[in-house]
């Protein structure tokens, strides 16, 4: 009998192709002019060496860093959305990032800035900074607001950044510079270690939320349905907010503050295909990935030989959503 | 007697020391194959005492157990393929099909890999059918009527299988041919397929024509309980619900009240 529950594996392949293009055009853009034909070449081990090294060691592990991140972000962001039950949630409002860059700053700072020591610095701020929003989101009433939630995301957010200003305007210069660099966001400079620590660090915390999908389309529908309908509602907010602080660090970690695609991916994929999520969350963590890494090749080219950073281009693009989404809520509300 | 499918035995609530007992010394109980019916003034605590007894809410004292077991020792979702729930209000913020939301209902039986299976499917197609919402699946629910939606949940506790309905409210938004099918819904599924049903309702009349018994609360506690005849009698309402009722008689004895007129007392001589 045809299922009426809207199928996933439509969207899928057309994804996949995407994901696949994405790749593509990240590998053929750049500052070195190399034509596709040498990029192909460069690929299968062959070609010239400096053709071979720039592909190999710059950008397959820039574009393997821009697929996790973008995929993490989006994935968290949709996780976030369904558990605080409204669709402008995302990592970067919701005060994770700012709380995960104060750590990795602080990391950077007391000069344990490794590819594996920072995401636990960033994974302690990330849980900090979520405690506190809810803590102050409590205040509010018991009932949790979801806006009240986002409100404190963004004052939490706001005060980790002063204080990540704070700590850099007392910091010697060497330590400034590698840390000012690195809280603009970008994918570059990292190389394979990188790609690998992060891979390791957002695997369990991705395992989790594949684990707790279908509790999150319970969760969506209200706390209170949501335990009528089978969820151990504590439980699942428990497992999703520690597996989303994880997953936040360890992208902030590897590139940085990049705001935005945790809040678009899964906006546009919720308006394709409904809400569950054993589909949107895969989903999200395909075209997040494509997304940023499209932003990044389009922040390496258009004012090349300048390189923007790729924040600027995901908020471009992202802040627009926001506001159309916003709107929305507050009609939706008055309705 | 073979063991209450929902019991709540002098159960009391208390949800900030600086508050009453939201309830107080409640006990009720519901069988297989009967409807029971909560009735009250707003704040009564009726539905506190769904939630005391759904395991929502820590009792202060007393016991809360659904088929004989104390609630405290259900999984949850071993408790969704018991008892189905409509509550009070649901509004989903994000786009959902009506075939999705129903899908739900079958969520307590899946495992974390697993596909529903076809008689996963069959579940939700008997509950949509029961529940007159077949022609609704491929809508956004967020296009529905309130009376649509109430039956979109209900065909998503149906989905679930349960042995015991528990609903608050569920005909606050509904019309009168809509709230009428509702009940003999319920009703049917009580007598045919031996489901017990605890249903909170304001509408007292409808209530009295369609439970077995009915249980009375005010201020956290039981009033009365027992056949419609004898909850449902002008003294009793009139002082629950602060207003003079009359009650009368249907043909089969089922009471029926309609509230007094109390015209407003003339604007006293200062203008």
């Amino acid at each position: 009998m045809g299922s009426p529950v809207p199928q996933w594996r439509g969207v899928m392949v057309p994804l996949l192709l995407f994901w696949l293009l994405s790749v593509a055009i990240g590998l053929t853009v750049g500052g070195a002019g190399l034509a596709p034909f040498d990029v192909a070449r460069a690929l299968t081990g062959e070609g010239e060496p400096t053709a071979r090294a720039i592909v190999l060691e710059l950008r397959l592990p820039r574009i393997a860093l821009g697929l996790l991140v973008g995929g993490i972000l989006a994935v968290t962001g949709a996780a976030l959305q369904a558990l605080v039950r409204n669709p402008l949630a995302d990592p970067y409002l919701l005060g994770l990032s700012g709380g995960a860059s104060l750590g990795a700053v602080l990391a950077i700072q007391m000069g344990v800035a490794s590819p594996w020591g920072m995401p636990a610095a960033a994974f302690a701020g990330a849980l900090g900074a979520i405690a506190v929003v809810y803590r102050l989101a409590r205040v509010a009433g018991s009932a949790l607001d979801s806006r009240i939630l986002l409100l404190a995301g963004v004052v939490v957010g706001a005060f980790a950044g002063a204080l990540t200003s704070g700590v850099l305007a007392v910091s010697e210069s060497a330590a400034v510079r590698s840390a000012m660099l690195w809280l603009l966001g970008g994918l570059g400079g990292v190389g394979w270690t990188g790609v690998l620590a992060l891979a390791a660090w957002s695997a369990p915390a991705l395992f989790v939320l594949a684990l707790e999908a279908r509790n999150l389309d319970l969760l969506s529908l209200g706390e209170e349905p949501a335990q009528h309908l089978g969820a151990d509602v504590a439980r699942t907010k428990r497992r999703v907010y520690v597996a989303a602080s994880l997953l936040t660090a360890a992208a902030v970690a590897a590139a940085g503050i990049i705001g935005f695609v945790g809040l678009a991916v899964p906006h546009l994929l919720r308006l394709l295909r409904g809400h569950g999520h054993r589909g949107l969350l895969p989903a999200a963590f395909a075209l997040g990935g494509a997304f940023l890494v499209l932003a990044d090749a389009l922040a390496r080219s258009l004012f090349a030989p300048l390189e923007l950073p790729v924040g600027v281009v995901t908020a471009v693009v992202g802040v627009p959503v926001f506001a159309v989404l916003l709107r929305r809520s507050v009609i939706g509300v008055k309705r | 007697m073979s063991g209450a499918a929902l019991q709540l035995e002098r159960a009391s609530v208390r949800l900030s020391p600086a508050l009453p007992r939201q309830l107080d010394d409640v006990s009720l109980s519901v069988a297989e194959g009967e409807c029971l019916a909560l009735v009250g003034p707003n704040g009564a605590g009726k539905t506190t005492a769904l939630r005391a007894l759904l395991g929502l809410v820590a009792l202060e004292s007393g016991r809360a157990s659904v088929f004989g077991r104390e609630i405290g020792s259900w999984d949850r979702s071993e408790l969704a393929r018991s008892v189905g729930v409509v509550s009070q209000r649901e509004e989903p913020v994000f786009p959902l099909l009506v075939a999705e939301a129903i899908a739900m209902g079958r969520y307590p039986y899946l495992g974390t890999w697993s596909q529903p299976s076809a008689a996963d499917r069959d579940a939700v197609q008997r509950a949509m059918a029961r529940a007159d919402v077949v022609s609704l699946e491929h809508r956004w629910v967020e296009t529905l009527s309130g009376g649509e939606w109430q039956r979109v949940r209900l065909a998503r506790a149906l989905a679930q299988e349960p042995r015991a309905l528990v609903l608050d409210e569920p005909t606050a938004s509904l019309d009168l041919r809509h709230e009428m099918e509702l009940f003999e819904l319920v009703i049917d599924l009580v007598r045919r397929e031996n489901l017990a049903a605890l249903v909170v309702s304001h509408h007292l009349n409808v209530a009295a024509r369609f439970a077995d018994r009915l249980v009375l609360m005010s201020a956290g506690r039981v009033v009365s309980a027992g056949a419609p005849s004898q909850v449902l009698t002008a003294e009793t309402l009139s002082s629950v619900f602060g207003w003079p009722v009359s009650v009368s008689w249907l043909s089969d004895g089922t009471p029926q009240l309609y509230p007094e007129r109390k015209p407003l007392k003339p604007l006293s001589n200062q203008e």
